[in-house]
C-alpha cells in the first residue's frame, strides 16, 4: 500500500497504537457500488480542484523559494537555500516571528479564557440570553476588512469614538495614535482581532458545554461540590476537546494573519505590527521579489504544518478519531 | 441558588453581558450614527446623536452604481463558490463515506490536511497560475481557488453526515433498482438537506469575507467585491470619515442580514466542524 505514506503523519506513529478498526462499514460490498469508475467519477471534481489549486501551488512555492526570481518568465537564477538564510538574518522576519508569538500568547492568556468564561455565563438560564449570544457572535460574520476599516475610524485622531472615550480617562492622545505608535499598535491589533473572534470561540465553547450531560454537573453539585469545584473537575475536563480545537484554530489563524493587519496598519509603523503574511505580500506583490516571498510563505507553511502535526501528535490524539489526522490506511 | 444570592448573581451576569455587548454594539452604532453626520459634526460631537441628521452619505452611496456592482460581484462569487464547493464536496464525501476501496483513508487524509494549509502560502503561485491561465480579472479566478480551499472542511462535515444515514436506506434503494448515481442524487442529497444548508452557509461567509484573493486577481475595478471596495473607498476618501463610515455600514448590512437569517445553520456548522 504505497498510498499510505502520503498522509501528513508518518506511518510509524500510526501503526502500533491503534487497534485495527472493526470492519463495520462493509455493507457496501455489492459490486454495483464498488466499481472503480463510479468512485473515480465522484472523486474527480474535488480531486482535480484540490490538486491543481491547493497542492500544486504549495509545491510551486517550495520550488520558487529556491530561486532569485521576479515572478516573470521562468525562474532561472537558482540560489539554493539563500532566500531562507536571508530571511533568518532579516530583522523584519525575526520580528514577524516575535510578534506572532506575542499575539498567540495574548490570545491564549486573555481572549480564549474570556470566551470560555462568557460561554459558561451564557449557559446559565438568563433572560435575554439569546439576544446576548446573537450580539456576541455577530462580529464573526463581518469581514476582517470592514472590521478593520471601522476601527481605523473609531480610533481616528480627530473624529473617532476611541479618542473621545479615552479622553474621559485622561488619555485622549493615546486614542488618536493607538495604531500609529509602535509601542501600542500590536496590542491595538490584538484588541480588534479579539473583538471579531471572541464570539466565535464562545460559540465553540457553548456547543461543547451543551454536549455535557446535565446529570454530571448535577451529580457533582448533589455530592456537595462547590461551583468552582464543579467547573474545575467536571466541566473543564469535559470541555477539553473543544478547548484544544479552539486553541488550535486560534494559533493557526494567527500564523496566517493578513487581512486585518493589512487594512488596519499595513504592517506599520516601521514594521511594528507586521506579520509573516504581510511581509510575504510586500515582497511578492509590491517589490516583485517572488523567490524571497516564496521562502517566507514556505516558512509559514512549515510553521503551520509542524505545529499542526505536533499538536495532533501530543495534544489532540485523544480527541480526534481520524477527523483531521491520519491513521494511515486502516483496511 | 434561591433568594437574594441567586438574584445578585443574575444581576452580575446581566451586567457583564451588557458591558461586553456594549463593546460590540457601540463601535457599530458609532458607524451607523457617524454615517448620518457630516465631518464637522463628527469632530465636535463624535458620540452623540446626529444634529441635524444628514442622510446624504448613505443616499449618495446607495445612488451610486459602484456599491451595487460590488454587492452584485460579491453575491455572484459567493453563490458560484457554494455551487462548486458543495457539489464537488458532496460527491467526494459520498465516496469517502460509503465506498470501501484501497487508499480511501489516505486520500481523505490528504483532503483533511488541507485544513491546515495557510491560504497565504499558495497565493503567489496561485496568482502566477491564474495569470498564465488568463483568469486574472475573471471571477473564475476567485471562485475556483476559493472552492478548492473550502473543500477540506466541507468534505469533513458532509462525510460524517453521510455516514449517519443508515445502510438499510441504501440497501432498500438498491433493491428497488437504484444505482450509485440514482442513490446519490435522488436519496442521499435530499436526505442531507440540513447538512448541505449548513456547509453552504459556511461557504457563503468565507467567500463573502475573502479579501486577499480578489485583491490580487481583480485589477479591473468593475470586478471588485465589497471587501476590496471598502478598502479602496477608505483609501480614496481618507479625509471624509463620515462618508467612509456610511460605506462600511452599508457593506456590513448584507452580512448581518444573512447572519440574522442563517444564524442557526452557521452555529450548527461551526459546532459540527469541531466535532469533525
Amino acid at each position: 500500500m504505497t498510498r499510505s505514506v502520503t498522509g501528513p503523519r508518518p506511518d510509524t506513529t500510526a501503526g502500533p497504537v491503534r487497534p485495527k478498526a472493526p470492519a463495520v462499514r462493509r455493507h457496501d460490498h455489492r459490486p454495483g457500488l464498488r466499481r472503480l469508475g463510479t468512485i473515480a467519477f465522484f472523486l474527480a471534481p474535488a480531486l482535480v480542484l484540490f490538486l491543481l489549486l491547493v497542492i500544486v501551488p504549495i509545491l510551486v512555492a517550495g520550488y520558487t523559494s529556491l530561486f532569485k526570481w521576479n515572478g516573470f518568465n521562468l525562474p532561472e537564477d537558482f540560489v539554493g537555500l539563500d532566500n531562507f538564510s536571508r530571511a533568518l538574518g532579516d530583522p523584519i522576519f525575526q520580528g514577524d516571528l516575535r510578534r506572532g508569538l506575542v499575539l498567540i500568547v495574548l490570545s491564549v492568556v486573555i481572549q480564549l479564557p474570556a470566551s470560555l468564561a462568557l460561554a459558561l455565563l451564557l449557559n446559565q438560564p438568563l433572560r435575554g440570553r439569546a439576544v446576548y449570544r446573537l450580539v456576541f457572535f455577530a462580529p464573526y460574520v463581518l469581514s476582517e476588512v470592514t472590521t478593520a476599516v471601522l476601527f481605523t475610524l473609531v480610533f481616528s485622531p480627530s473624529r473617532g469614538l476611541g479618542s473621545t472615550v479615552l479622553g474621559w480617562f485622561g488619555a485622549a492622545e493615546l486614542g488618536g495614535s493607538i495604531f500609529a505608535d509602535p509601542g501600542t499598535v500590536l496590542y491595538a491589533v490584538f484588541f480588534v482581532i479579539s473583538w471579531k473572534y471572541f464570539g466565535f470561540h464562545m460559540i465553540l465553547y457553548l456547543a461543547g458545554r451543551q454536549g455535557i450531560p446535565r446529570e454530571l454537573t448535577e451529580a457533582a453539585t448533589t455530592d456537595g461540590a462547590s461551583g468552582w469545584q464543579v467547573f474545575r473537575h467536571v466541566t473543564l475536563p469535559l470541555l477539553g476537546p473543544t478547548i484544544r480545537i479552539s486553541l488550535f484554530l486560534s494559533i493557526i489563524g494567527t500564523i496566517q494573519l493578513f487581512d486585518m493587519v493589512w487594512v488596519l496598519t499595513g504592517g506599520g509603523p516601521t514594521h511594528a505590527s507586521e506579520t509573516l503574511a504581510v511581509t510575504m505580500f510586500q515582497y511578492g506583490f509590491r517589490r516583485f521579489e517572488v523567490g524571497y516571498a516564496s521562502a517566507i510563505s514556505i516558512v509559514m507553511f512549515l510553521l503551520s504544518l509542524v505545529f499542526a502535526l505536533l499538536y495532533q501528535r501530543f495534544v489532540l490524539r485523544r480527541d480526534l478519531e481520524g477527523a483531521l489526522t491520519t491513521r494511515g490506511v486502516q483496511r | 441558588m434561591t433568594g437574594t444570592r441567586g438574584h445578585l448573581r443574575k444581576t452580575v451576569l446581566h451586567v457583564v453581558s451588557i458591558v461586553i455587548g456594549a463593546l460590540i454594539v457601540v463601535p457599530i452604532g458609532f458607524g451607523v450614527l457617524g454615517g448620518f453626520k457630516d465631518n464637522g459634526q463628527l469632530s465636535t460631537n463624535p458620540l452623540g446623536l446626529p444634529d441635524p441628521w444628514v442622510p446624504g452619505n448613505y443616499t449618495g452611496i446607495l445612488g451610486s452604481e459602484v456599491f451595487w456592482r460590488q454587492l452584485a460581484n460579491s453575491t455572484l462569487i459567493a453563490l458560484a463558490t457554494v455551487v462548486v464547493v458543495v457539489g464537488a464536496s458532496a460527491m467526494a464525501a459520498f465516496v469517502f463515506a460509503r465506498f470501501a476501496f484501497r487508499g480511501r483513508e489516505a486520500l481523505f487524509t490528504l483532503f483533511a490536511a488541507g485544513l491546515m494549509f495557510p491560504f497565504a502560502v499558495a497565493i503567489l503561485p496561485l496568482f502566477i497560475l491564474l495569470r498564465s491561465l488568463g483568469l486574472l480579472d475573471n471571477p473564475l479566478g476567485v471562485i475556483l481557488p476559493q472552492a478548492a480551499f473550502g473543500l477540506p472542511v466541507t468534505i469533513i462535515i458532509l462525510r460524517s453526515f453521510f455516514r449517519g444515514i443508515p445502510g438499510e436506506v441504501e440497501e432498500a434503494a438498491t433493491l428497488d433498482g437504484c444505482g450509485a448515481f440514482a442513490f446519490f442524487w435522488r436519496i442521499l442529497l435530499p436526505m442531507a438537506r440540513p447538512a448541505l444548508a449548513t456547509v453552504s452557509v459556511l461557504a457563503v461567509v468565507a467567500s463573502w469575507n475573502n479579501f486577499m484573493l480578489p485583491l490580487v486577481v481583480f485589477t479591473d475595478q468593475n470586478w471588485w467585491t465589497l471587501p476590496v471596495g471598502v478598502q479602496a473607498f477608505q483609501g480614496q476618501y481618507a479625509d471624509d470619515t463620515a462618508r467612509v463610515l456610511a460605506y462600511v455600514v452599508l457593506s456590513m448590512v448584507p452580512a448581518l442580514a444573512f447572519y440574522a437569517v442563517a444564524e442557526r445553520r452557521l452555529v450548527a456548522g461551526l459546532a459540527g466542524s469541531v466535532k469533525g
